[in-house]
């Protein structure tokens, strides 16, 4: 059964690199207080099901959905927790909406970065316990040699992802909402100190704490609640090998596959002429540029030469990241996704303020998981 | 009959195989440390127990006063108004006499902890907590208990402020 879904409502919170003042619970409040608001809902008696997107060991909490339903007014309500990126979170929304059961799904998702004190041991949990763990490898090398191979196939040069940094730390000088805004010149990217080469520290996104909040309601639904739904054209996911031995180290298949399923879905074939405006993972400054070719917004071994060209800056064909990526406004870990979603609802409303892109209406999210994962999720928004 | 008939014939795995590397295994310690904020209820409640008072927070709309304290009604989903002090003092919901620590040690001594409604808090609202100075025997559904605080200078503001809560003598 296929439905129209659209996005009703948004609220953030936090989005600060230290938020002591406020429990994770008061953070999601806050979102989910800002998200039922701009939708007109009372979640107590209008909402039939939340989802929250959650990695129990960036909480510090085993089952961490059984600790979501009283900050986002869930209690006694159909609860359930999806691990992955938010726009995983959106896509099970959307597919419950879809079954013709729930007119109105909530999705929340939050990080509490600064909560964990070496970020490091916990990803490190993540890798292989026999075969990979007792090397000892810090996970960021994954990532340095990820972006070896891949410019090594594409033939960009570590200039190329230096520019994506510059980029976005500028985009992030017209968002209040973000942590990291710069004024940089690629050679500052590249004489940074070195993380796992060539990955230098400036390439290598900051989190901040923050949570996010998205209210999806069905056709009818949506059109009663707001006058500015914006609708869901496609959605998809996808993960390629997880094995470090099997896994693509130069394209990110995760990613083109996911934007593939979304594509399909709404019957665009030519991505780069429909879309008017992208918010793509920049986890690291080379995965913009890894994401926008296996997205299939340019050709193989043209992303760079996009972005040095000024043609996904704010002025540019094709903005990517106006909001300043995760480079430039922080990365929120499980909440990332969302963090690109709403750039693209508040640019597809015309909320953007002084980044506002004039004539937008395709935008297109993407989401990562994070090392080590090769999960990602595609999202195609419309107003 | 025997369980012979059940089990396939087989060589056991002794301890001996492992120590001896006969059976290859890896093992991983994990190192997590997080620090959580408490943020604005849990740390003005905090705050209040290095004081030796338990506080909690009323909605205005359902009258309901909660504890441990939220800034938020989850019923009426609204932000809730206003600090109430609460007594030390409450009524055991339930109990239990465990016999294990948290970490599986066999206890000649049972613990007891209990869920007390706080007095002052709505009916049925308060927190878990150990039950001491009692006869394990005695514990009752419905026993009024006061709260034992550590000595003033040694209270950190933590839930361990309080050490336990003992039965009031009538």
């Amino acid at each position: 059964m296929k439905r129209e879904v659209a996005i009703v409502g948004i609220g953030y919170a936090g989005f600060r690199p230290l938020t002591p003042d406020l429990s994770y619970k008061e953070l999601v409040f806050e979102a989910a207080t800002r998200a039922y608001a701009e939708a007109g809902i009372n979640p107590r008696t209008d909402v039939d099901s939340f989802i929250s997107v959650a990695e129990d060991l960036h909480e510090g909490t085993s089952i961490t959905d059984e600790y979501v339903p009283d900050q986002l007014g869930a209690v006694q309500k159909p609860v359930q927790t999806v691990a992955g990126d938010g726009i995983h979170g959106l896509a099970m929304a959307y597919m419950q909406i879809c079954t013709g059961q729930f007119d109105i799904v909530v999705v929340e998702s939050h990080a509490k970065a600064s909560n964990i004190l070496h970020l490091g041991h916990v990803t490190a949990m993540a890798m292989d316990p026999v075969y990979t763990r007792p090397l000892g490898v810090h996970p960021l090398a994954l990532a340095g040699m990820e972006m070896r191979r891949y410019l090594d196939e594409s033939g960009l040069t570590h200039e190329h992802c230096a520019q994506v940094v510059v980029k976005n730390r500028a985009h992030a000088l017209s968002n209040p909402l973000a942590s990291y805004p710069a004024v940089l010149e690629v050679e500052d990217v590249l004489n940074a100190p070195p993380v796992a080469e060539p990955l230098t520290q400036l390439e290598v996104s900051q989190h901040v704490d923050g949570a996010i909040v998205v209210v999806m309601a069905a056709g009818d639904v949506a059109r009663a609640l707001t006058d500015m739904p914006i609708w869901v054209l496609g959605i998809g996911f996808a993960n390629d090998a997880f094995a470090l031995d099997s896994r693509s180290w130069a394209q990110a298949e995760y990613a083109r596959l996911a934007g593939q399923m979304a594509y399909r879905m709404a019957g665009i074939r030519n991505p780069r002429a429909t879309i008017d405006v992208a918010e793509i993972d920049d986890t690291f400054a080379y995965k913009e540029l890894q994401h926008m070719e296996a997205l299939g917004l340019c050709a193989p071994g043209e992303a760079g030469y996009l972005v040095a060209e000024g043609y996904t800056s704010l002025e540019g064909e094709l903005p990517v990241n106006p909001s300043g990526g995760s480079l430039g406004v922080g990365h929120l870990l499980d909440a990332s996704g969302l963090a690109r979603v709403l750039e693209i609802v508040w640019q597809l409303r015309g909320d953007a303020g002084q980044r506002q892109i004039p004539d937008v209406e395709v935008g297109l999210a993407f989401g990562w998981r994070g090392l080590p994962t090769t999960s990602g999720a595609a999202i195609i928004l419309a107003n | 009959m025997t369980m012979e008939q059940w089990v396939y014939p087989s060589v056991y795995v002794k301890e001996d195989d492992f120590r001896e590397g006969r059976v290859l295994y890896t093992t991983w310690q994990p190192r997590l440390f997080y620090a959580w904020d408490r943020g604005t209820a849990i740390g003005r409640f905090l705050a209040e127990l290095k004081q030796g008072r338990i506080v909690g927070r009323r909605c205005r709309r359902c009258r309901r006063v909660v504890v441990p304290p939220r800034m938020f009604c989850e019923h009426c989903f609204r932000p809730n108004d206003e600090w109430v002090p609460l007594a030390d003092t409450g009524t055991v919901i339930t109990f239990s006499r465990c016999y294990i620590t948290w970490d599986m040690r066999r206890l000649e001594h049972p613990q007891i902890p209990a869920v007390i409604a706080i007095d002052g808090a709505s009916p049925g609202v308060g927190f878990l907590h150990h039950l001491g100075e009692v006869d394990p025997e005695a514990v009752h559904i419905g026993m009024k208990v006061k709260a034992v605080w550590k000595p003033a200078d040694q209270r950190e503001g933590a839930i361990t402020d309080i050490l336990y809560f003992k039965p009031m003598t009538e």
